[in-house]
């Protein structure tokens, strides 16, 4: 069974492990709106993805670990390099995937310098204005953490009912896949509730 | 801290045609520094504990511990009553091993600066100073056990109930695991199918079919509960 793992955190002291979560929050997104903005002029194109490497050696993260996040992207850049090639310029064909490529790796960079703490703690100061129309901000954050927690514990469900089906059978049933997997995450679900609120977090 | 278990009943799936009772009319008071629950599967021990918790509550009769009604005060119960899961991997919450010892004081009020001191000295009292940033569901199953047993305690329980929490452990990481559990100053309700984790307990009960069977010494009822499971058992008793 594979491992799914969350937060991809890299402990270090880098610029960037110090900087404020926020800060990289409102840089990301500053970040992609530029992207959107330059990519039509190939140089500068270029530069971004330079400065996107050049930002992942100052974090300490080093070139292996910046492929190793764009690499579960490869298809969907493969398939938008061919079609701007089809239908338009070959300038194209490049830009537009290596931009796309430049905000995976951005937002990867984010994550792997920022404990998931500090992404929840941004998340529930976000929603702090929403308090007066009765949202509650740590309940925010809370989700937030919880829809975190649930893609490996999904992904970990997954493989395990593909390998009860394959040991029993060997043959792929969608409804054999799809009942045991809903049933299976409600009953995590239970479970994750049941921890929570063992852990005093529903007071 | 006294735990008074008075005439409860539990009873799953109330008003269904599945209900089952699980617990029958069970009345205990328990005082005792640490407190061991045996019985076999379904005899009704995981349910026990979980009441004490106010996890669960009773269908009839009332839970009170420390002065406090685990129906009607619940939060006071949990903030005073630590709980240890069979699987260590489903009460982690947070992904790296700092974040999740820091997870049960996030709702406290304190400064960043003192959480970090209270994590360090936690992560350095159990051995995983070394294993902070390392994502906590990676870590092997005593390892997590470990951290779990760490992250309740952060928030400094006087009472810490575990259901089977060395179940799932090799026999050196459960008697490991059984040593940190009888090192704690903490009042200690531990609900387990390993005799050899109770010795030195102060009282045992052991559970047979809802019912509190026998309740003693833990040489005593452990003799009782193996000859209890010398017994021939059908399907129902799995």
């Amino acid at each position: 069974m594979r491992h799914v793992t969350l937060g991809m955190y890299q402990p270090g002291t880098s610029p960037f492990h110090r900087m404020p979560a926020g800060v990289k929050l409102v840089l990301l997104v500053a970040c992609g709106v530029a992207i959107v903005v330059v990519r039509r002029w190939p140089w500068a194109v270029a530069a971004v993805a330079g400065l996107v490497v050049v930002a992942y050696l100052v974090a300490g993260l080093g070139l292996g670990f910046l492929v190793r996040q764009v690499r579960p992207v490869w298809v969907l850049l493969v398939f938008t390099a061919a079609m701007n090639l089809l239908a338009r310029a070959w300038q194209q064909a490049w830009t537009v995937p290596v931009s796309l490529a430049c905000l995976v790796a951005l937002a990867a960079l984010v994550t792997a310098t920022t404990r998931t703490s500090d992404l929840v703690d941004v998340a529930v100061v976000v929603a702090g204005p929403a308090r007066r129309f009765g949202v509650q901000p740590e309940r925010v954050g809370l989700l937030l953490l919880l829809g975190l927690r649930c893609v490996p514990l999904v992904a970990g469900l997954v493989d395990g009912i593909r390998e009860a089906q394959i040991a029993r059978s060997g043959a792929f049933s969608l409804g054999a896949f799809a009942a045991p997997l809903v049933i299976a995450a409600l009953r995590e679900a239970d479970v994750i509730g049941e921890a929570l609120v063992a852990r005093g977090i529903d007071d | 801290m006294a735990i008074e278990v008075r005439r409860v009943t539990h009873t799953y799936g109330v008003g269904t045609p599945n209900a089952r009772t699980v617990l029958h009319g069970v009345d205990v008071v328990l005082t005792e520094h640490r407190v061991g629950i045996i019985g076999h599967n379904g005899s009704g021990k995981s349910t026990f504990v979980r009441l004490l918790d106010a996890l669960l509550l009773p269908t009839e009769g009332t839970v009170v511990v420390g002065g406090f009604d685990t129906a009607r005060q619940a939060s006071a119960v949990r903030s005073r009553t630590g709980f240890l899961f069979t699987d260590p991997d489903r009460q982690i919450i947070m992904p790296t091993v700092r974040e999740d010892v820091a997870f049960g004081l996030r709702r406290r009020g304190l400064g960043k600066d003192e959480v970090a001191r209270r994590v360090d000295a936690q992560l350095a009292r159990f051995g995983l100073a070394g294993f902070a940033d390392a994502p906590a569901h990676l870590l092997s199953g005593g390892q997590q056990q470990v951290l779990a047993l760490a992250s309740v305690l952060i928030t400094e329980p006087s009472l810490v109930v575990m259901d089977e929490p060395t179940t799932l452990l090799d026999l050196r990481n459960a008697r490991m695991f059984a040593e940190l559990i009888f090192a704690l100053d903490q009042q200690v309700v531990l609900a387990t199918h390993h005799l050899d984790a109770l010795a030195g307990f102060d009282r045992v009960l052991c559970f047979d079919q809802g019912r509190i069977a026998a309740d003693g010494a833990p040489a005593e009822v452990g003799a009782f509960y193996r000859e209890l499971m010398s017994r021939p058992a059908g399907v129902g008793d799995l």
